[in-house]
């Protein structure tokens, strides 16, 4: 994106949420491991194949959510059915509790 | 072993292969100058991919922001480094 | 996998943005446990060290410089060994340090992604991943500078550092006039986050 046209610089300072910090977390147990099954190459690779219009959506570390799904996926961590059964899992239990 | 030194000029590949790519778009076919030699580490666009990647040579490339950009608003003093693997870059020579 | 996902619950603080991929955040740690890829305990010393990491420790390191010339011959050779030296742990990540001088300024971005030297500086703020940042400080330096009221005479270089790769920067600024008899932990609270990625000068008014 370097050199593109783009409006000023938003300088506002946004803190980061919880959520935010435990990707953070768990990217970076992954990528400062060698023997983990995603390396920080493969999670920017991961960022860039997202459809541009997802990528102007979403915000940075659900652009970091995305792209960490995706590589495990394609590296058989684990399947998308059993994403998607876990994500309708906590799903639920938000619903009754709100997230920890 | 390294292919270029420092002070060498360089031209980055005006190539635009399709998937993951290090050297920025904005610097495809600019030539620039060597100013600090670092690695090797393993290049990135095949750990990408999940491959080992071959380690090569990192080159830390200063450009002139006249030579980047047609109408930089700038000071013809202002540069621009960019750090580029070697199998991006060729022999070159400065206009 | 497309699209936010409104939700009926009431938002509370510490639940500020429901979509998808938060939650599919939060499923991806779960299953690595559930897996054994990482553990729990993995996950929470993680985000202790991450909430340690601020941009103190680079002000410490840069006031060292100032009143340390060896030292800051040490820092332009290797910011990683230099920062142990002070009992930082930055992490393995290599990060180079790039002087400013009277006739040179540098200013730091990461136009492929928003690559930063987090080990030492912590979080990077949100401007410094927004697209207009990444797109403009490449090629509109000076006037980006100004956004942030840093004015950079002509007969001064710019030079922007676009890390793309492997490295990480930080920004070495100039010691201000008149700082002769600060405490070097008073030279520190002169560097800001910002004075470290070159969108800032480091400023003294004894007054």
């Amino acid at each position: 994106m370097g050199g593109l046209d783009a409006g000023p610089v938003d300088r506002e300072e946004v803190a980061d949420e919880p959520w935010h910090k435990r990707v953070k977390a768990v990217v970076q147990l992954l990528v400062r491991n060698p023997d983990s099954p995603m390396n920080v190459d493969e999670l920017r690779r991961g960022i860039e194949d997202l459809p541009p219009a997802d990528y102007d959506r979403l915000g940075y570390y659900e652009r970091w959510s995305r792209s960490m799904a995706a590589i495990l996926t394609e590296k058989g961590v684990f399947s998308e059915a059993e994403l998607g059964a876990k994500m309708a899992e906590i799903e639920q239990c938000w619903e009754r509790g709100g997230p920890t | 072993m390294n292919r270029y030194r420092n002070g060498d000029t360089v031209v980055v590949r005006a190539h635009f292969p399709p998937g993951h790519a290090r050297a920025p778009y904005y610097t495809r076919g600019h030539a620039g100058e060597v100013v600090r030699i670092t690695g090797p580490f393993p290049n990135a666009e095949e750990r990408a991919y999940g491959r080992d990647g071959d380690r090569e040579p990192l080159y830390r490339v200063r450009f002139r922001q006249r030579d980047l950009w047609p109408n930089y608003p700038g000071s013809a003093r202002d540069t621009l480094v960019v750090d580029i693997y070697e199998h991006w870059l060729e022999p070159g020579s400065r206009q | 996998m497309s699209g936010h996902h409104p939700h009926p619950r009431q938002p509370d603080s510490e639940d500020l943005t429901w979509s998808r991929e938060r939650l599919m955040a939060a499923a991806v740690e779960a299953l690595l446990v559930e897996k054994r890829v990482v553990t729990s305990g993995d996950v929470a010393r993680a985000l202790d060290y991450w909430a340690s990491r601020t941009p103190a420790d680079g002000a410490r390191l840069i006031a060292r410089c100032w009143t340390d010339e060896t030292f800051a011959a040490r820092v332009m050779r290797s910011v990683n060994k230099a920062a142990g030296e002070l009992g930082m742990d930055i992490g393995p990540t290599r990060v180079v340090a790039v002087a400013n001088a009277p006739t040179l300024h540098n200013v730091l971005v990461c136009t492929l992604c928003s690559c930063y030297p987090i080990g030492l500086l912590g979080d990077s703020p949100g401007w410094y991943k927004s697209r207009a940042y990444r797109s403009r400080v490449v090629r509109e330096p000076r006037a980006v500078l100004a956004e942030f009221g840093v004015r950079i005479p002509d007969d001064v270089e710019v030079r922007v550092h676009d890390s793309t790769a492997d490295l990480r920067y930080i920004v070495v600024p100039m010691r201000p006039a008149g700082t002769e008899d600060l405490t070097e932990k008073e030279l520190a609270g002169l560097v800001t986050r910002d004075c470290m990625i070159g969108t800032a000068v480091p400023s003294y008014d004894a007054g």
